[in-house]
């Protein structure tokens, strides 16, 4: 009855382009920045803001990264940690070298660090397809993992081989460094998650878009309608690289503070932002934001069941947890291989015929 | 005759380096070996079903896990049941002899495979390949999962009596020729002996019997396998089946090499590589691509990590293994896209 488009006249070109062309979706999604910017800041605590909401935001932003190249342009890549490492390294090195600069330059300019490195290593893909692709992007997981593990210049040559993020301010406030607010943490990265969301949704739907999801459907029928397949492909790399590294940034500046490199971008990592898409739904933006809700959410909260309701040792919850994560993407990919996503788009569907289905 | 004595000076140096690299090349070689044992069942399953399966190393550690159990007489699930009620079990009062173990987890397995077919692949037919693969990755946490809440998670030994240690023969002829002594381990000789009989084995299977026929059948066409009344569904069991026994055998050297634990699963990461240089398809491509991955990852390490490296770069170079093996996949791919021996990549509109 009113999930539709009647009555809601478009009177120019800029509003029957707009995003969200619907009015009840439109409100939401002020609902939504609205809550975001000037509720939660104010009822943040601790234990959220380290638990689910800082976490969230960052695999979003690393799950845009990987659906920009996996679900829109279809380049299978398991190299996401090795990227968020040089995202990582990148800043740290920067944050080091130039004191003077601004944090939000410093996590700006890592992205576009890891953006140069990703396009070295989206070369290939003009060759190599599908699985091999996939196995191929491991190369990259393995060899930059080991490369900041074993160059002392990376990490400062400090003993223990461990970076830490120094204190950076933004506007006054602390956002990294150990005596960083919440809020402000909070905040920042939420700036970040927006702007890069809004920038993910305007690509995707605009001519580079397109071509992208024009490779992915079939790519030799892309070449011959006049996609340029190394471009189309290498500006995929970049712009996802761009996230990852902005997500690795983020990782370890603001999040950890202090990172261990095999540990904390391991190839678990890489598994676990394909994860988040495929659960999410491979091809969307709010899928994006859904699978890194789940798989951010989902462990916290069968931790607080099993360990704190059940009294379970915590091997046997971390044994379980896995269970139930391999359980789940099997029930997604047999039941709805497009994931939640594509549920949210049957649901909106239905109520736009709602309550007159015929 | 020692060949050594013939040499002098600054030669000796030179000679012992080139020793030491060929008992690296040579032990590389037995590790190819192992690498192809676990790339074998990739391709197995790759090329009955088209489905590239990543779970095989959790299977390898399923089995293993599976046989030391068995044999150990641990109650499955035994730690879950005392988190739920409370009790104090561990284990049977019994422990079963290695042939009737080795017997118990083959079955295990094939009863595996059939619970694969029956609840994941049967309903995924017709999706993309790459929503395949990733439903494997999915079925490789469950099965770690699973494999840690039946058996625990701690690390556990293998004893099925196979004779492990340096060969002394060979250790003592080498130092005979060359006044060196090659260490060589006897566990990958069994190994290598066993990865030998089990494609030979193979290959007759898949030559001379009518499933075997039937499978090279479903390899090549699935429909016009299904045309001529060849039931796709119970090849799928019999080929998870093959691929589970070979997981299993692997499982069990691997495991006896160094421990059933979870690093096992791991092993999927160094078989994929070969299975890159070698082909998705081809069974001596998965032996042979193992072969040059296992050589060629030693002689590497052994080679940067000398002291001329590390005084060039400014730091040492070790523990290359971990990459080696994908950039050079990598870099082979980029001139031959479908392996060495794989089938040539046609691509239609």
């Amino acid at each position: 009855m009113f999930y539709r488009e009647s009555g809601d006249f478009k009177k120019s070109y800029a509003e029957d382009s707009q995003t969200f062309p619907l009015k009840l979706d439109r409100y939401g999604y002020y609902a939504i920045l609205f809550v975001a910017f000037l509720v939660v800041p104010f009822v943040i605590n601790d234990y959220w803001a380290s638990a689910v909401l800082i976490p969230f935001l960052i695999w979003s932003i690393a799950s845009l990264g990987l659906n920009i190249l996996t679900g829109y342009c279809g380049q299978v890549s398991l190299g996401t940690g090795g990227f968020m490492a040089v995202g990582a390294y990148a800043s740290y090195k920067l944050m080091t070298s130039f004191p003077e600069l601004n944090i939000m330059i410093i996590v700006l300019l890592s992205g576009v660090i890891t953006a140069g490195v990703g396009v070295i290593f989206g070369l290939p893909s003009l060759r190599i397809k599908g699985f091999y692709l996939a196995v191929a992007t491991l190369a990259a997981q393995f060899f930059l993992i080991w490369l900041f593990n074993k160059v002392p210049w990376f990490y400062n040559y400090s003993a223990s081989g461990q970076i830490t993020s120094p204190k950076r301010e933004m506007f006054g406030f602390e956002v990294t460094g150990p005596s960083a607010t919440a809020e402000a943490k909070y905040l920042f990265i939420l700036v970040l998650v927006f702007g890069l969301a809004w920038m993910a949704r305007n690509l995707t739907r605009g001519r580079i878009g397109r071509s992208w999801m024009a490779i992915r459907d079939m790519d030799i029928a892309a070449e011959i309608i006049g996609v340029n397949p190394l471009k189309a492909k290498l500006a995929a790399f970049a712009v996802s690289s761009f996230y990852i590294g902005i997500a690795g940034a983020l990782f370890f500046t603001v999040y950890l503070g202090a990172v261990e490199v095999g540990e904390a971008f391991g190839i678990l990592k890489s598994f676990l932002v394909l994860f988040m898409i495929i659960i999410g739904g491979l091809g969307s933006i709010l899928g994006s934001f859904i699978g890194a809700a789940f798989l951010v959410l989902m462990p916290v909260l069968l931790k607080n069941v099993m360990v704190g309701t059940l009294g379970w040792p915590i091997d046997l919850a971390a044994q379980t947890e896995l269970v139930i994560i391999g359980f789940l993407i099997m029930l997604t990919l047999i039941l709805e291989p497009h994931g939640v996503a594509q549920l949210w788009r049957f649901l909106k569907q239905k109520l736009r015929l709602w309550p007159f289905p015929h | 005759m020692r060949i050594s004595a013939w040499i002098t000076g600054k030669g000796i140096a030179m000679f012992e380096q080139l020793l030491f690299g060929i008992e690296a090349a040579i032990n590389g070689l037995m590790t190819g070996v192992m690498y192809s044992l676990i790339a074998l069942g990739f391709v197995l399953i790759f090329k009955a079903s088209g489905v590239f399966n990543y779970a095989q190393g959790v299977m390898a550690l399923f089995g293993a896990l599976t046989l030391v159990g068995i044999q150990e007489g641990q109650v499955p699930f035994a730690h879950l049941i005392n988190a739920i009620f409370g009790t104090k079990i561990t284990n049977f009062a019994w422990e079963v002899p290695a042939l009737a173990a080795i017997a118990l987890t083959v079955g295990v397995m094939i009863i595996f495979a059939w619970l694969v077919e029956r609840f994941l692949l049967r309903n995924l037919i017709n999706q993309d390949p790459i929503i395949l693969f990733m439903a494997t990755i999915g079925l490789a946490y469950f099965m770690e999962g699973i494999g840690d809440l039946m058996w625990g998670s701690n690390i556990k030994t293998i004893n099925l009596g196979l004779n492990q240690g340096i060969n002394e023969t060979i250790d003592a002829a080498t130092y005979e020729w060359f006044g060196y002594g090659f260490y060589i381990d006897n566990l990958d000789i069994t190994a290598a002996i066993i990865a030998v009989i089990l494609v030979v084995a193979l290959t007759v299977f898949s030559q001379y019997s009518t499933t075997g026929r039937a499978l090279r059948a479903v390899a090549d066409d699935h429909q016009a396998a299904l045309s001529v009344g060849i039931s796709l569904r119970s090849i799928w069991v019999i080929v998870w089946g093959i691929a589970g026994f070979i997981a299993l055998v692997a499982g069990v050297m691997w495991g006896a090499k160094s421990g059933v634990q979870f690093s096992l699963a791991l092993i999927t990461l160094k078989a994929l590589p070969v299975l890159m240089l070698g082909g998705f398809t081809s069974i001596p491509g998965a032996i042979i691509g193992g072969m040059i991955i296992g050589v060629g990852e030693k002689v590497f390490e052994f080679i940067v990590s000398s002291s001329w490296f590390g005084d060039a770069l400014g730091f040492t170079m070790n523990a290359t293994e971990n990459w080696f093996a994908y950039v050079l996949a990598l870099i082979f791919l980029v001139f031959r896209p479908q392996g060495l021996f794989g089938d040539k990549i046609i691509e239609r509109v």
